[in-house]
């Protein structure tokens, strides 16, 4: 999903630059007062934005013959909340566009959007949905996860073919062309990244549950019983 | 069937080892596993011809073997704080356990 340095024109560069900083500032902030207020669950956060981390460097091979990576910020987006990940993505978009050449400065608000944003929110709208629906933690988490993960490479698509109309069948063209890019491809290493969640929720699950249930009394009661359940069930 | 990691994380690498068991037809000049985000750049090529990216990155890793070790660095600065997490939460619940066992 890593929109090449340079690869997008100044005007839509600065457009989603613009776009994504208030999303950033959030990220900030939620942090800051997410530190504050329960400075317990630091570890688990720096935990899950090393998970991001990982998974995005880990480019894996997908059904299509070609290599992609997963995102891993569903994970963290429905424990803590989607702008949190976005403070994350934006570490992690930018040690690779400073020292892989991975992706790049003047698309940074670019795939910032994608990944650091549609990824997350649309993760945080699969948890909240999944746990008012009293679907099970692990099946939530592996929606929410899955999902994020596809989402992130359709919008990067979208990104580029609203950039690139195809010269004949303009932005819907350009569009198809780019989602038989990414999103075929995307599509089982999305669902490796789902699995890869899940196992990290049952191990918290057994092993975090007073992190665990601090987060969920963050959310509101709806989610906590949720939660406990799970743990208990897990335990 | 999702809450037994054995069975999540084997269904996993399946997933992952099926692409090299299958054909792949080699198109022309294409690297077999190439990355999505370069091929991204080539489509861009072939319909944009005239199209020169209007920036460089300040710095690029000097060759294939340098770039692996950077990425390689992400994922180990990664994993060695999940380690670290796993084995402050294992060890702290084992000590709980033993407090338990014995008062």
């Amino acid at each position: 999903m890593h929109i090449m340095e340079g690869f997008l024109p100044p005007l839509h560069a600065a457009a989603w630059g613009v776009a994504a900083l208030p999303f950033v500032v959030a990220g900030v902030r939620r942090a800051d007062r997410l530190l504050k207020e329960k400075p317990e669950t630091r570890l688990l956060l720096g935990a899950c934005g090393a998970f991001s981390f990982v998974l995005s460097a880990l480019k894996l091979p997908s059904v299509t013959g070609s290599c992609s990576h997963p995102t891993g910020t569903g994970l963290g987006a429905s424990l803590f909340g989607p702008s949190v990940m976005t403070l994350i993505a934006t570490i992690v978009l930018l040690f690779q566009a400073l020292l892989l050449a991975h992706g790049g400065l003047t698309t940074l608000g670019a795939n910032l959007f994608s990944m650091g944003i549609v990824g997350p929110w649309l993760a945080w709208g699969c948890y909240r949905a999944g746990s008012t629906l009293g679907l099970a933690l692990p099946t939530t988490i592996f929606f929410a996860a899955t999902l994020s993960d596809l989402a992130t490479y359709i919008t990067t698509a979208l990104q580029l073919a609203l950039a690139f109309p195809d010269p004949v069948s303009g932005i819907a063209g350009s569009a198809v062309k780019f989602l038989s890019v990414f999103a075929i491809t995307q599509l089982p290493l999305a669902i490796v990244e789902g699995l890869l969640s899940v196992a990290v929720i049952n191990w918290l699950s057994r092993h975090s549950v007073d992190e665990l249930r601090q987060l969920a009394i963050l959310r509101g009661a709806a989610s906590v019983e949720v939660t406990k359940e799970e743990c208990h069930d897990a335990a | 069937m999702l809450r037994d990691n054995r069975r999540v994380l084997a269904l996993a690498v399946l997933i992952l080892l099926v692409p090299f068991f299958l054909p792949h037809p080699e198109e022309k000049g294409e690297k077999p596993f190439a990355g999505s985000d370069d091929q991204a750049g080539k489509v861009i090529s072939h319909m944009r011809p005239d199209y020169q990216p209007w920036f460089t990155p300040f710095w690029t890793p000097p060759s294939d073997e340098i770039q692996s070790l950077l990425f390689a660095l992400q994922a180990a600065l990664g994993s060695g704080v999940i380690g670290y997490y796993v084995g402050l939460r294992r060890g702290r619940r084992e000590a709980e356990k033993a407090k338990r066992a014995h008062p």
